[in-house]
C-alpha cells in the first residue's frame, strides 16, 4: 500500500452573475490546485449560466472574523446614531435632501 | 446552427474588438476589469476615478481645520464620522482604480507632482464655522449631482463604489445644513456669519461643476461611455435650480444680483461665472494650492516609518510562525 497522499485544499468560490455585479461567494470545493478549483467551479456551480466570471481563493488564505467576538467587533458602531441621516432635524419644506 | 445564427457569428468575427465594446456600453453593459477595453478608456478612467479620490482625501483638510473647534460635541461628533467616511471614499475610490492595472504608490505620485487634480474648491480657505454648514450644503450638495449619475456608469467597480459612496454620503449634505439653519436662527451675528460663508462658497461650488460645455474638452467622450450622464451646465443648473429654495427658507441670499426665476424656461436664470478664477485655481494659483499639497506630501512622508514599521513587524510575526513550524 502507497503512502497516503495529502488531503487536497479546500477552495472558495466566488461568481460574478453578471457584469455590474460583484463577485458573491457561491460556496467550496476541494482541488489539487487553481487551475482544478476552477474547473471543478465552472462545473459545479455555473452548470446553468449562473455566472460570467469566477474567483476561486484557497480557504486557508481567508482570514474570517470569530463570531464570538462580535460584541466587541461591532459594538463601536452601534451608539454613532449621527452616522444616519435620520439624525439632523431639517423642516420639512427643504426638498431634494 | 440556422442560416441566421451562421450570418451573424460571421458578423461578429468582423467587427473588430473597439466596436464589440462600443457596442456593448450602447447596449448599457457594464465592463469589469478583465474585459478587453481600449486603452483610450482605461486611462479616462484611470484619470477620472483618481481624480475623484484625491479629491475626497484633500477635501478632509478644508474640515479637519475645524475638528478641534467644533462649537459642541454633538457637531464635533458629526463632523468627524463625515471626515471619517471622505477617508473611506477615498478608498473605495483608490481601489476600484487600481483594478485597472495602476498601483496605489503610482497614484499617490500623480497627486504629489502636481500631474492629477483635485476639485477646485478645496483650495479656498474655511475661515469660520458657518463654512462647515456651507460645504456641507452647498459642496456635498453639488458633489452628490454630480455622483448620482455616476452610480449607473459602464465601468463596473467605479459604480459599485459609488453606490456606496452615494448611500452614506446622504448625512453630509443634511448636518451641513442643520448647521446653516441654527446659525440661521440664531443670533444677528450667527446668521450674518451664515450670510457671509454663502458669499464665499456659492460660486465655487457651481465652478465645482465644470467647465461649461462649450469648454469641456472630455465631455462628449465621456458621455459616449456613459462615464457622466448628464453635461456640466445640466448638472450646475439642476443644482442651482434645488439650492435656491433652500437659500430661501435659511433667509439668505445668494451672492448673485441675475439670479432670477424664468417662468417660461421653468429654472432660474444666473449670473455670469468667473471662470478666469476658475482656471487660475486649477492651475495651482487658489488661496490653499499650496497649503493643501504641502500637507499631503508631509502626511505621506512623515508617514513612511509607520508604514516601514507595519511592515517590519508583519515580516517578524511570518518569520516567527514559521520558526514554530520548523
Amino acid at each position: 500500500m502507497s503512502v497516503k497522499k495529502k488531503n487536497w485544499p479546500l477552495w472558495e468560490i466566488f461568481v460574478r452573475s453578471k457584469n455590474g455585479l460583484e463577485h458573491r461567494h457561491f460556496g467550496s470545493l476541494h482541488a489539487a490546485d487553481a487551475e482544478m478549483a476552477m474547473e471543478n467551479a465552472r462545473d459545479v456551480y455555473t452548470r446553468r449560466n449562473e455566472g460570467v466570471s469566477i474567483w476561486v481563493v484557497e480557504s486557508k488564505n481567508i482570514t474570517a472574523s470569530n463570531p464570538a467576538e462580535n460584541g466587541e467587533m461591532f459594538e463601536p458602531a452601534q451608539d454613532k446614531v449621527y452616522r444616519h441621516p435620520t439624525f439632523y432635524h431639517l423642516p420639512d419644506e427643504v426638498k431634494h435632501m | 446552427m440556422s442560416e441566421k445564427e451562421v450570418k451573424n457569428t460571421w458578423a461578429e468575427r468582423s467587427r473588430s474588438l473597439e466596436e464589440i465594446f462600443e457596442a456593448r456600453i450602447a447596449r448599457d453593459e457594464k465592463i469589469e476589469p478583465k474585459d478587453w477595453m481600449p486603452e483610450k478608456y482605461r486611462q479616462t478612467h484611470i484619470r477620472q476615478i483618481s481624480q475623484h479620490a484625491h479629491s475626497e482625501v484633500v477635501g478632509m483638510l478644508p474640515e479637519g481645520n475645524w475638528i478641534t473647534r467644533a462649537p459642541s460635541l454633538r457637531r464635533k461628533a458629526a463632523l468627524l464620522a463625515k471626515i471619517q467616511d471622505e477617508a473611506g471614499h477615498g478608498l473605495y475610490l483608490y481601489s476600484a482604480c487600481e483594478t485597472l492595472g495602476i498601483s496605489r504608490d503610482e497614484l499617490y505620485e500623480q497627486l504629489h507632482s502636481g500631474k492629477a487634480k483635485y476639485s477646485s474648491i478645496f483650495n479656498y480657505p474655511t475661515i469660520t464655522w458657518a463654512d462647515m454648514g456651507a460645504i456641507g450644503w452647498l459642496v456635498d450638495g453639488a458633489a452628490i449631482i454630480n455622483q448620482v449619475p455616476l452610480c449607473n456608469t459602464s465601468f463596473g467597480p467605479y459604480a459599485r463604489a459609488m453606490v456606496r459612496v452615494c448611500k452614506e454620503e446622504s448625512f453630509h449634505q443634511r448636518q451641513g445644513y442643520e448647521i446653516m439653519l441654527t446659525l440661521c436662527r440664531g443670533s444677528e451675528e450667527q446668521k450674518a456669519m451664515a450670510q457671509d460663508a454663502l458669499n464665499r462658497w456659492w460660486w465655487p461650488s457651481l465652478m465645482m461643476l465644470g467647465p461649461t460645455d462649450a469648454e469641456s474638452v472630455h465631455t462628449e467622450q465621456s458621455m459616449k461611455w456613459k462615464l457622466k450622464r448628464k453635461s456640466n451646465d445640466e448638472l450646475r443648473q439642476q443644482f442651482i435650480d434645488q439650492t435656491v429654495p433652500q437659500a430661501d427658507i435659511l433667509g439668505i441670499t445668494m451672492p448673485d444680483p441675475d439670479l432670477k426665476w424664468n417662468e417660461k424656461t421653468g429654472h432660474y436664470d444666473f449670473g455670469e461665472i468667473d471662470w478666469e478664477e476658475f482656471w487660475q485655481v486649477v492651475k495651482g494659483h487658489g488661496p490653499c494650492n499650496k497649503e493643501r499639497m504641502t500637507a499631503r506630501i508631509n502626511a505621506w512622508n512623515n508617514g513612511e516609518w509607520v508604514r516601514d514599521a507595519a511592515m517590519a513587524h508583519a515580516e517578524k510575526n511570518a518569520n516567527k510562525k514559521v520558526a514554530k513550524a520548523s
